[in-house]
């Protein structure tokens, strides 16, 4: 129909909601990733944080506890696969995957009292006199704490991953371990906190899913977001900007499908449903085509186990 | 998920098992298509199934299996059922009905009961709701309440049922209100909260101001509640949890009566195929109560609305009404027959859009 009935400035604006789940998850990867560890458990770490976060807020009626509780049960989920990998020098992938499908079944488990049971209402925070700039006070300056954090997130690392020491170890152990422990390193004691983090973030994820966004606990919520934020971490090139820029473009393709729809614009769903999968794949295959893995800047030992003795 | 549908399935099955040994008591099963805490559609069904068993006491012993997907794992928790020696199965969602006519031809000695389907066998019996009558009560107040002549409408699939209900809903809002627009979002789901959530909040941006459901959580109505100023309607259940707003009125399905009398059926030995359709006047479909948030004068308008048809006095399809195409459906005073009403695959003249096929 019409494609006025719109208004862009509140799709912009539920577009950054959308995406932030999609966002803290990446974030953390990205970080995992870039201490050269692949863990392919995003989505399990997620709705173990989104069931922990809504357990706890709606227990002790407070989201920020919830969103601790969210981010300390992904950390803890995701030294899991820590353990298995690091210690164990069990398969990546492989451990990952389990981690997905052991975080899915398990939430479901302890999600049981939980189904159905009204969430909290998480007050929208509206910064004084920016959030009332015509256009983008709107759009950028009224939203929840956790999107805010979420962007500052994404600066911190940014900066972190450039301009310090810390980030400067924590690249070279993903680049070269062998090198990063002849310098003396501790390379899986780096390796555990860079998963730890991105179980966190991925936990934090989740919890806002369940706390902020829907907020309801169901079992599978999480609904493949979390490998939309694996992917996100390939067409980011590992770059904490690109993705936020990538995370937006995610998470917009969602709720315009809704919007359009709607609008009574006369896209099929089923397409419209899908696009967000399709753009991954697209991106992943023009990504991936006739260059070498130094040109996507992939850390140079992603997915490789660490031994000492090795 | 799946290996827990079947962990679960095996336990019941053996658990069955063991019991049909003792043959005494008959036993009545139920698929859910959703959890039992949904507080919707299957929350409504178990309530029934818990009023069975409060009912019969000893006589009668339960199972169910909640979140059974629509499709072939529908037929392997049927069978299930089935072998485990259940009496009489009631299958509550529309996508089982393929599953139940195939599991009911391998079990001829069990009864099977699909709720808003339409195919029947000598042991298949169908029944439904008229929810449509309760749809145009919600239109009404919808019509009447609404301040940007935007109501949004979140369906599930297109299929007659929801149809039905859009149709009902958008015929009545226009009767009270003629500058009245109806949005129309597909979920594909009767049950995701995530999904719910974001249909209602894409709707509400578009200017919606009143939401009306035809999934199953709540997830809408906590959309609407933190977008304030948006009224949205009980589905299935009362959700009275969002009284008195956004949640003004709701749709409950009340299936205790017809449970509790065909399990009877069952244990007399009387039970046939049938085809069961109650509205407001039976009791099968109740309103729930309209809440403070509406003026007076819409409530009477409402109450006599649902009154006229709970007597039997007034149909929600009655003409002149037109096809969404503009050809003349029925003639002035005609009213729809039951038929074209279980079929109805179009939108009525007015509504914009198409029913994606």
């Amino acid at each position: 129909m019409d494609i006025s009935s719109i208004n862009w400035i509140l799709l912009l604006a539920s577009l950054m909601v959308a995406a932030t789940p999609i966002l803290l998850a990446a974030i953390g990867e990205l970080v995992t990733e870039r201490a050269g560890v692949l863990n392919l458990g995003v989505e399990g770490m997620m709705i173990t944080g989104a069931i922990c976060g809504f357990a706890v807020s709606v227990e002790t009626g407070s989201a920020t506890l919830g969103f601790v509780a969210a981010a300390i049960a992904g950390a803890a989920f995701s030294l899991i696969f820590g353990l298995l990998t690091q210690f164990l020098l069990s398969n990546q992938v492989a451990t990952g995957l389990a981690l997905t499908l052991f975080g899915l079944g398990f939430s479901a488990l302890i999600g049981q009292g939980y189904i159905g049971i009204k969430g909290l209402s998480v007050p929208h925070i509206h910064i004084p006199v920016i959030s009332d700039i015509p256009v983008l006070g709107p759009i950028l300056f009224r939203h929840d704490l956790m999107v805010y954090v979420s962007i500052l997130l994404v600066a911190a690392t940014w900066a972190v991953l450039k301009y310090t020491r810390a980030g400067l170890i924590l690249r070279a152990v993903g680049e070269n371990h062998d090198a990063a422990h002849a310098l003396g390193y501790k390379v899986v004691r780096i390796r555990l906190m860079a998963i730890a983090f991105g179980g966190a973030c991925a936990g934090l994820g989740g919890a806002y899913l369940s706390i902020v966004r829907v907020p309801q606990w169901t079992e599978g919520m999480t609904a493949g977001a979390g490998w939309i934020a694996l992917a996100l971490v390939v067409f980011a090139s590992w770059k904490p900007w690109r993705v936020l820029i990538g995370a937006y473009l995610f998470g917009g393709l969602t709720v315009l499908q809704l919007n359009l729809q709607a609008a009574g614009l006369k896209v099929p769903v089923e397409y419209l449903s899908m696009s967000p999968y399709l753009i991954t794949i697209l991106v992943l295959v023009i990504m991936s085509s006739g260059r070498s893995r130094a040109a996507l800047n992939a850390p140079a030992e992603l997915g490789r186990s660490f031994h000492a003795s090795s | 998920m799946n290996f827990r549908t079947l962990l679960a399935g095996t336990a019941l099955a053996l658990g069955l098992a063991g019991a049909a040994a003792a043959q005494d008591p008959v036993k009545a099963g139920f698929i859910f298509v959703g959890p039992i805490g949904d507080g919707g559609w299957t929350f409504e069904h178990n309530e029934a199934r818990l009023a069975v068993e409060e009912h019969f006491g000893d006589a009668v012993e339960t199972v169910y299996q909640e979140s059974v997907p629509e499709g072939p794992d529908a037929e392997r928790a049927m069978t299930q059922m089935a072998l485990g020696g259940a009496d009489i199965i009631f299958t509550t969602s529309f996508g089982y009905m393929d599953p139940t006519i195939n599991v009911a031809a391998k079990f001829p000695n069990v009864k099977f009961e699909h709720a808003t389907g339409f195919k029947r066998a000598d042991n298949v019996s169908t029944y439904s709701a008229r929810f449509y009558e309760g749809r145009a009560v919600q239109g009404t107040i919808a019509g009447l309440m609404t301040k940007t002549n935007k109501i949004g409408y979140i369906g599930s699939y297109p299929i007659p049922e929801v149809i039905r209900g859009i149709n009902s809903a958008y015929i009545h809002a226009k009767k009270v209100n003629p500058d009245v627009e109806f949005s129309v979002i597909w979920a594909y789901t009767w049950f995701d909260p995530a999904k719910e959530a974001d249909a209602a909040k894409a709707l509400i941006e578009q200017g919606a101001d009143v939401i009306l459901q035809h999934t199953d959580s709540t997830a809408p109505q906590a959309a609407a509640q933190e977008a304030g100023d948006v009224i949205t309607f009980g589905q299935a259940s009362d959700m009275a949890e969002y009284a008195p707003s956004p949640r003004v009125s709701s749709i409950i399905d009340n299936w205790a009566p017809y449970y509790i009398d065909r399990v009877q059926a069952v244990i007399d030995g009387t039970w046939e195929s049938t085809d069961t359709w109650d509205g407001i006047g039976p009791g099968m479909v109740k309103i729930g109560e309209i809440s403070s948030a509406v003026p007076e004068d819409v409530k009477a308008k409402a109450t006599e609305v649902m009154e006229s048809i709970a007597s039997g006095a007034y149909h929600p399809f009655t003409g002149p009404l037109n096809k969404q195409d503009g050809s003349a459906w029925l003639a002035e005073g005609e009213v729809a027959d039951d038929g074209t009403l279980a079929g109805m695959n179009f939108y009525v003249e007015g509504l914009t859009g198409d029913i994606p096929q």
